[in-house]
């Protein structure tokens, strides 16, 4: 049973009992993930320029955006400081919204012959 | 019994002599939160369900235009014309106003109110040089010939790059009420979530941006 104005013993997202606020990394920290995504943003800009082209251009590509991604949505977005469950929220749409997409442009044959 | 954690605890949290922390009722606290089975509050929860909806705005609004890109009957079509280093510069901005929107976060978390409005006004101004240049990229096609109308694969083209203009639009605008807020006196360091939210909207703008860079300027 929960009971909202129950004595309430605070927890963070590991379940440790005590904790009141979660952690929060320092303006250094912000700072140096800053740099590593201005140094991925401009890695991507080089492979766009490099003679790679088709698959072997599409999968560093990807990566590097997906690495990026992750890094903001888990940084900046304090997702893997806060609760885990706003990661699954977040993670949910997003997983829900890439299936459901890649699913529809294979129906519309988008990714054949590429 | 799962025991729970209210947003007041955070902001100021209250303890028995024995050391364990009480729940402070609403409104005797500082009246600014509510307790909740998750821990997490509402508005916060909100805000992440709101994110999570909007993947599957823009995961449409991506496959919509990855469906019709090569499609062009008539007109140029938008890969023959963008201007990758100018892009660039722009993507970098707007990380850039990622990195200074968490700063401003972390400002109003140890309470320094000037930090938290250079760092905020910051942001905007960042947002607003993006969204300069996106108008700017936008007349230099119009120019070229390439219209909303023109064809399927521009008419893609400038709903998805609009709907994130749009959001990047209404995030500065949420950043001058929280600047306004700020220089009012109406967001002390209690409130600190609420410019946290706003900074959340913010990075999921970026965060989107990312991937249309890649996914629009960068894939050929």
């Amino acid at each position: 049973m929960t009971d909202a104005t129950a004595t309430a013993i605070p927890h963070d997202a590991h379940g440790d009992v005590g904790v009141t606020a979660h952690h929060t990394p320092s303006d250094g920290h912000y700072v140096r993930v800053a740099l590593f995504l201005a140094v991925a943003t401009a890695l991507e800009v080089i492979l766009s320029y490099t003679a790679l082209h088709g698959i072997a251009l599409l999968v560093p590509l990807l990566v590097v955006m997906a690495i990026k991604f992750v890094i903001v949505a888990s940084h900046f977005m304090h997702l893997r400081f806060d609760d885990k469950l706003l990661s699954k929220i977040f993670y949910t749409g997003l997983l829900l919204a890439t299936g459901v997409y890649i699913a529809a442009l294979s129906s519309l044959h988008v990714f054949a012959g590429k | 019994m799962r025991r729970l954690r209210s947003l007041t605890d955070i902001a100021a949290p209250s303890t028995t002599e024995a050391g364990i922390p009480v729940a402070v009722p609403d409104g005797e606290s500082h009246g600014l939160s509510h307790a909740t089975s998750t821990g997490i509050s509402n508005e916060k929860l909100a805000m992440w369900c709101f994110l999570g909806s909007e993947c599957l705005l823009f995961g449409g609004l991506i496959s919509t235009y990855l469906l019709y890109k090569d499609k062009a009957v008539r007109g140029p079509k938008p890969h023959e014309l963008y201007a990758i280093p100018f892009t660039s510069v722009s993507s970098f901005v707007l990380l850039m106003s990622s990195l200074t929107m968490v700063l401003a976060v972390s400002a109003i978390q140890r309470g320094d109110q000037r930090a938290l409005r250079a760092w905020i006004a910051t942001t905007a101004l960042l947002g607003a040089t993006f969204i300069s240049g996106q108008v700017y990229e936008f007349s230099v096609f119009l120019k070229e010939g390439m219209g909303f109308t023109t064809n399927a694969a521009s008419s893609a083209f400038f709903t998805l790059t609009g709907f994130h203009g749009v959001h990047v639009t209404i995030g500065i605008v949420m950043l001058l009420s929280v600047l306004v807020l700020s220089l009012r006196g109406r967001l002390p360091q209690e409130r600190a979530e609420a410019v946290e939210i706003v900074g959340l909207y913010w990075h999921f703008v970026d965060v989107v941006w990312i991937l249309i860079f890649t996914v629009v300027y960068l894939i050929k």
